[in-house]
């Protein structure tokens, strides 16, 4: 019998960009197949082209040995094929039926809502598969899980046999996580199948059925959790052997640089994103502060380095208070930061590298004498950043938007580590980077621990912030539940926590000696 | 790179010269208002009536009937631009100063209708520049006009060369404060620049009217009229009558060079070109965004402040009812044109100076009227704001770095 | 799950902590009112004045007596009034009903300014409201053909040059042939030159507002280029006779006193804004039509997602958004003037923009924002017959103040469409 969906020689060209080479793919029956490769892999790409948001240059797919064209979500949606997206595609205004309902709307006399039939038939659904969503609901109301969960309600609302999840377990909490396998397992127990992409290895041994691997576009191999073996499925995502362990020496904590004590910070929405915060970063040290995304780490990052001004609490860097300072004012203090989003806030992206590379230092001599700039300074100094730090950019004068993400984060870091700075303070510095920007982040990073800066590292990335960390806080709707020294932290452990779950020590104890088997 | 240059070996160096005119930048400015020219031509030819009656006859008296509409319409319009040459060389054969003042008087006129548009112009592009949309040059316009004509008819007993100053002062800030407003709200609020200086444009209409028919009335007229300035506070004129240019148009030069100067080589301007681009950014290294987005409005207003004050301290020497230019709306089409570079502001800001006046004699000669100006400056805008329209128009190829447009987004804030 | 399930609880904190702020500055905002009518307008007033409102309009056939009533006894009630409003509000609130308190108080603070302004003469009430609604009319229909525009995504400067070019064109029709064609080719004018619109905005993704500011400026010059060119010369004086639609009473209804000729004695115009205000709010919020139509102007991508046709919804929202500038733009010439002049428009199309924005880009707050504004033009007209010394042009200036405080935040921010002015890109790495 053909398989239920089968993929065979997919290209799709951007400018410059082979982002799809010639892949095929099989999905059978009641299957999920986990799509593994890194950030920049095709995946995503892949996946849109087969949802008919792009449109591929060549290739077939065929859905239960019938060849289909699909040029538009219509067609997807019509060959029984639904998509859960890295971003979710729902409008925060409408409710959850008005979501769910939109473009297969029920309606009566012709054209008016039917808003109460959906809603019987989106609580039937959600009954059916115990995802326990609220149909009137308005999605600007809901927790990240729950907006998940009506993405995929979108998707059975239409009746679709193939549900595609690009990177689903990225906003959630390693519980959450294990929940949303649990509704995968479900949805597949109930005959549908699913295509699960990530770049996770631990979810794909987790609860994939069968595994195909890409990188750089291409197809690289197949196989099944059973037959895998973890480091040889990172080898076949990166292309070469990982290590999986960044070395690192043990920390020697000098003195206090940054001292915070009981934050409180009110985000967009005015509530307490950050409620209540104290910690230390010491000299020569990295202090991780992990958690789920959007449980305070952004706007913690951003009253330290004076974006966002703290309403209670005090912020103290090299034993001067800050609390209510500028950016600027911090920064000369000898502090650096690299932001969450480098495109949004840490570049210029129209200007060229050499400006960029003077963002914060452009107003100090030798780079402007009064109010003067003083180009040939800047343009001196950008060339031999460039160099140092290793930015391939075609030169100095070219814009930073042209520049490949992993060059982007290098100019960020080139700037912030050329000037004399005693405090670090990174947040994602390695969100969506291939490997090898990944390796060459963490070395400078550690570097410069080792040098005696005071690190504070937030990462969503539960390994990066095992690997770089020397002590691990976690972060939980703004308040730190617990500081962990990394000796004594486990995933396990940091998961619970990153959950809202304080775990007793007998349970800390057990699961240490359980779970340090299992690798990234 | 290596790739490329082998290809280009194959072309002949024709195809390479035309290969890289087809990305200049400055070729689809060029094709937009040529564009536009021919477009407005036409238009000019499809509503005259012998153009009708000549299709009538044969198709080809139509053709050369359109043609014949539209050259009498543009080489009135040039006439009236730059003066007759054949008056001009008889005018100076015959060595009568008048007739020479009056000959090439076209030519100076057409520099003065360009004055007020540098100085619009540049409000509109340093607003650009740091990311705002300043469509409330027209508002500015007349509050510095009101400034600088009570500066200019109150205060008394100053020589010129300090009275000049204070006047022109006075109705830059004027223009600072109407500009302050929107700088501020945005800055502070988040309320959309453009909505807000749309309304301090009619806010400003209505406060002129009221100040024209009340406070500032001259009590000798029975119409609402301000009375004149004093003679201290006219900006000089370097001809006698009927050349109007005046000193107004060295001033805008140099407050267009001022503006470059600390647009492109400042540690000011580099701030406020980085709040322009990504004000997250700016945000992120330190720069002042609510300081640089106020002081960058204030500028602007000032700017277009000015160019009311130029009109009523040059020209008119009082503010009347009827002052309402078009100046301010204008000048967006013209900053855009000049792409918010100073000194391309100055180029287009002649452009449409010499457009504006020659239209003038264009209605009188070959009675078009001078609204096709408008139109004109409409199909230009729409061109250069849509460059793809030009380039499938002439087959031009895509550059290879996208420009940067202009972005401004929904009113929402933020 | 038992985490998952409690957050949606705290979320509904947030509201309401939200509110709070928003509930203190109604009320203090309540309360001020009450304190200029107690402070400014009783203080002022002789005791024993009398203030005389007529109820009927000139010309009506319809009448009804004089309105008069002591001066300060009418605003003392208003003023506690007020106050007890501002108290309710400070302590409890009105949750739900904020908006429409807001409103009511609005209706009081203006009542008891004319009370005071006329106290000691008379004032022609219902004249003014009578023209209130119909200066209203061009508002809240450019303000409708912005709410279309904008819920599905384009931003739309540029209802004053529709509204232009559609009065140009529907006075040359509707001399040439009869009023409704000159009407319907209007609304079709209207609809082309927002085609345009659409093609520079959505194909050639071009910014908004410089679209519309292209589309004004040409605007301003085909229409007066035109307009000198042809009709407004004696010879061509025939294209630019276009007559005007009659007043109708309905029947029954304008024969009440006072409510009838004000709302129930006007032209078509008047009865088709009464109309479409609460038909396009129905088919906006009620309808599959409408949702669609949001969808876009919300979050494109997962309109698109859904296998809705952004691009086409976003045409047809601008084309029915120029469609509805067109049918206001006739409105200056065959429901008003009865005949083209330069420039008749007058900005109205941006103090449209000024109404959807105000009215919180709902049709039934477009009509509100379109009447208030429509009341200040009013009365700016009969400003000189006001007790009180307030210059025309301030009065003139009031929608315009009024727009700035609501943008500015002071009453509550307005709920513009999150991809508003946003260009959709389908394909983009």
């Amino acid at each position: 019998m053909a398989p239920l969906l089968e993929l065979k020689g997919i290209t799709k060209r951007f400018p410059g960009v082979l982002a799809n080479d010639h892949i095929d793919l099989t999905l059978e029956k009641g299957e999920i197949h986990a799509l593994l490769g890194e950030n920049g892999a095709g995946k995503t790409t892949l996946m849109n082209i087969l949802y008919g948001l792009y449109s591929p240059d060549e290739g077939d797919i065929f859905v239960n040995g019938q060849k289909i064209t699909i040029q538009g979500p219509t067609d997807a949606i019509k060959a029984g094929i639904g998509m859960v997206h890295q971003h979710f595609m729902l409008i925060p205004v409408f409710t959850v039926t008005e979501n769910i309902m939109l473009g297969e709307e029920a309606v009566k006399f012709g054209g008016f809502l039917d808003r109460k039939k959906a809603a019987a038939k989106i609580k039937q659904i959600s009954d059916t598969y115990e995802l326990n969503v609220n149909p009137n609901a308005y999605v600007r109301d809901l927790p990240v899980g729950n907006q998940q969960r009506v993405e995929i309600i979108k998707i059975l609302f239409r009746e679709a046999e193939i549900l595609i999840m690009d990177e689903p377990s990225a906003v959630l909490t390693p519980q959450e996580v294990d929940e949303l396998f649990k509704i995968m397992r479900i949805l597949v127990d109930q005959g549908k199948s699913i295509i699960f992409i990530t770049h996770k290895l631990r979810e794909v041994m987790e609860c994939a059925d069968r595994i195909t691997v890409i990188r750089g576009g291409k197809v690289v191999g197949s196989t099944t959790p059973k037959e895998a073996d973890t480091k040889k499925l990172a080898a076949m995502m990166v292309g070469r052997e990982v290590e999986l362990k960044v070395k690192k020496t043990k920390a020697k904590p000098g003195n206090t640089v940054l001292h915070v004590e009981n934050l409180r910070v009110l985000n967009a929405q005015e509530q307490f994103a950050v409620d209540g915060v104290s910690f230390d970063v010491k000299e020569g040290e990295v202090f991780g502060i992990a958690g789920v995304q959007g449980n305070g780490q952004t706007e913690l990052v951003r009253a330290l380095t004076g974006l966002l001004p703290p309403t209670e609490g005090e912020i103290e860097i090299l034993g001067q208070e800050t609390t209510k300072e500028r950016p600027r004012s911090i920064t000369e203090l000898g502090s650096a930061h690299i932001p969450e989003d480098r495109q949004k806030d840490g570049l210029i992206l129209a200007f060229p590298v050499s400006e960029n590379l003077v963002l914060n230092s452009y107003f100090h001599e030798p780079f402007s004498k009064g109010i003067r700039l003083q180009f040939d300074e800047i343009a001196e100094s950008g060339k031999q950043l460039v160099e140092k730090f290793d930015i391939r950019t075609p030169g100095i004068n070219t814009p930073v938007s042209s520049l490949s993400g992993g060059n982007q984060q290098k100019v960020i870091v080139a700037r912030e580590f050329s000037r004399p700075i005693k405090l670090l303070i990174a947040s994602q510095p390695t969100r969506g980077l291939d490997v090898g920007s990944i390796e060459y982040i963490h070395k400078r990073v550690l570097e410069k621990r080792n040098e005696g800066c005071a690190i504070l590292l937030v990462s969503t990335e539960l390994d990066e912030i095992i690997q770089l960390s020397d002590r691990i806080a976690v972060m939980y709707r703004g308040k730190i539940l617990d500081v962990l020294d990394v000796e004594d932290a486990s995933k396990e452990i940091l998961g619970l926590l990153m959950a809202g779950i304080k775990p007793s020590d007998e349970m800390k104890q057990k699961i240490t000696k359980e779970e340090q088997i299992i690798l990234t | 790179m290596e790739k490329q240059k082998q290809v280009q070996k194959r072309q002949s160096a024709t195809a390479i010269f035309f290969d890289e005119l087809s990305k200049s930048p400055g070729l689809i400015t060029f094709l937009a208002i040529l564009t536009g020219i021919i477009i407005s031509g036409l238009l000019v030819a499809a509503t005259t009536v012998e153009v009708y009656e000549a299709f009538s006859v044969s198709f080809f008296h139509g053709m050369g009937e359109i043609f014949k509409t539209a050259w009498s319409t543009y080489s009135s319009l040039f006439l009236g631009a730059f003066g007759n040459p054949k008056t001009i060389i008889t005018a100076v054969q015959g060595g009568d100063a008048l007739a020479i003042r009056r000959a090439i008087n076209p030519f100076f006129e057409s520099l003065v209708q360009s004055t007020p548009y540098i100085f619009a112009g540049l409000s509109v592009a340093l607003g650009f520049r740091v990311g705002l949309f300043n469509i409330g040059a027209e508002g500015q316009i007349f509050i510095g006009a009101l400034t600088s004509v009570y500066a200019g008819y109150a205060i008394t007993g100053l020589p010129a060369f300090i009275h000049i100053p204070i006047a022109l002062l006075a109705g830059a800030l004027g223009g600072a404060l109407w500009g302050f407003v929107p700088g501020f709200l945005k800055a502070k609020t988040g309320a959309h620049e453009v909505i807000i200086t749309i309304m301090m444009n009619y806010i400003a209409f209505k406060f002129t009217d009221f100040m024209i028919n009340g406070p500032m009335q001259d009590p000798n007229e029975y119409t609402p009229k301000t009375p004149w300035i004093q003679e201290s506070a006219q900006l000089t004129r370097f001809f006698e009558d009927p050349i109007r240019f005046h000193l107004g148009f060295f001033v805008a030069l140099a407050v267009a060079f001022v503006i470059y100067w600390l647009l492109f080589k400042t540690t000011w301007g580099f701030e406020l070109r980085t709040v322009g681009s990504n004000p997250n950014g700016a945000r992120y290294a330190g720069i002042n965004t609510t300081r640089s987005t106020i002081i960058a409005m204030s500028l602007a207003g000032s700017l277009a402040g000015l160019a009311g004050a130029n009109e009523v301290l040059g020209l008119n020497h009082r503010l009347v009812p009827s002052f309402s230019s078009g100046y301010g709306f204008d000048s967006i089409a013209l900053a855009l044109l000049g792409k918010n570079h100073p000194f391309g502001v100055v180029l287009s800001a002649l452009l449409f100076g010499f457009l504006r006046n020659g239209s003038r004699q264009m209605q009188l000669k070959s009675g078009v009227p001078i609204d096709i100006v408008s139109i004109l400056q409409a199909l230009i805008l729409a061109f250069i704001a849509a460059p793809a329209i030009i380039r499938t128009i002439f087959r031009l190829k895509k550059p290879e770095i996208e420009e940067e447009s202009i972005k401004v987004g929904g009113w929402g804030g933020n | 799950m038992a985490v998952a399930n409690s957050i949606p609880m705290e979320s509904k904190k947030v509201h309401k902590h939200q509110s709070k702020s928003r509930r203190i500055v109604m009320g203090i905002i309540f309360l001020l009112v009450a304190a200029v009518i107690w402070f400014v307008f009783i203080n002022g007033t002789d005791a024993s004045a009398l203030t005389t409102f007529n109820m009927t309009p000139g010309g009506s056939a319809t009448v009804m007596s004089d309105w008069a009533f002591s001066t300060t006894k009418v605003l003392s009630i208003l003023a506690v009034l007020c106050a007890v409003a501002g108290a309710y509000q400070l302590i409890l609130g009105f949750q739900n009903l904020t908006n429409g308190i807001l409103g009511l108080v609005a209706v009081m603070f203006i009542f008891s300014f004319l009370t005071w302004a006329s106290s000691g003469g008379s004032l022609n009430l219902a004249g003014l409201l009578r023209v209130t609604v119909v200066r209203a009319v061009p508002l809240t229909l450019g303000a409708m053909a912005g709410i279309l525009c904008e819920r599905s995504g384009t931003v739309n400067i540029a209802i004053e040059g529709m509204m232009l070019i559609a009065a140009f064109v529907s006075t040359v029709f509707a001399s040439l042939t009869n009023l409704w064609i000159g009407m319907l080719s209007g609304i079709l004018a209207g609809a082309l030159v927002a085609y345009i619109h659409g093609v520079l905005t959505i194909k050639y993704k071009v910014d908004h507002t410089i679209s519309g500011t292209v589309i004004n400026i040409f605007a301003t010059g085909i229409t007066s280029f035109l307009s000198s060119k042809f009709i407004q010369k004696t010879e061509f004086q025939y294209l630019n006779e276009p007559g005007m639609f009659p007043q109708v009473d309905i029947p029954i209804l304008s024969k009440i006193p006072f409510v009838g000729p004000i709302l129930f004695s006007h032209n078509l115009y008047v009865y088709a804004m009464f109309l479409l205000v609460p038909f396009l709010t129905v088919m906006v919020f009620s309808t599959r039509w409408g949702l669609r139509l949001r969808s876009v102007g919300e979050h494109p991508k997962a309109a698109d997602t859904l296998g809705i046709n952004v691009i086409k919804t976003r045409y047809m929202g601008v084309i029915l958004g120029g469609m509805m500038a067109g049918f206001a733009g006739t409105y200056f010439t065959l429901g008003s003037s009865g005949r083209f002049d330069e420039l008749l428009t007058a900005g109205r199309g941006f103090i449209s923009l000024a109404a959807m924005i105000f009215g919180n880009y709902h049709p039934v707050g477009a009509m509100g924002a379109g009447l208030l504004f429509g009341f200040f033009d009013s009365l700016s007209a009969k400003a000189s017959i006001l007790k009180v010394p307030i210059p025309s042009d301030f009065l003139g200036m009031m929608p315009y103040l009024a727009t700035i405080i609501v943008l500015a935040g002071v009453v509550g921010k307005s709920n513009a469409p999150a991809a508003e002015g946003k260009a959709y890109e389908k394909e983009s790495l």
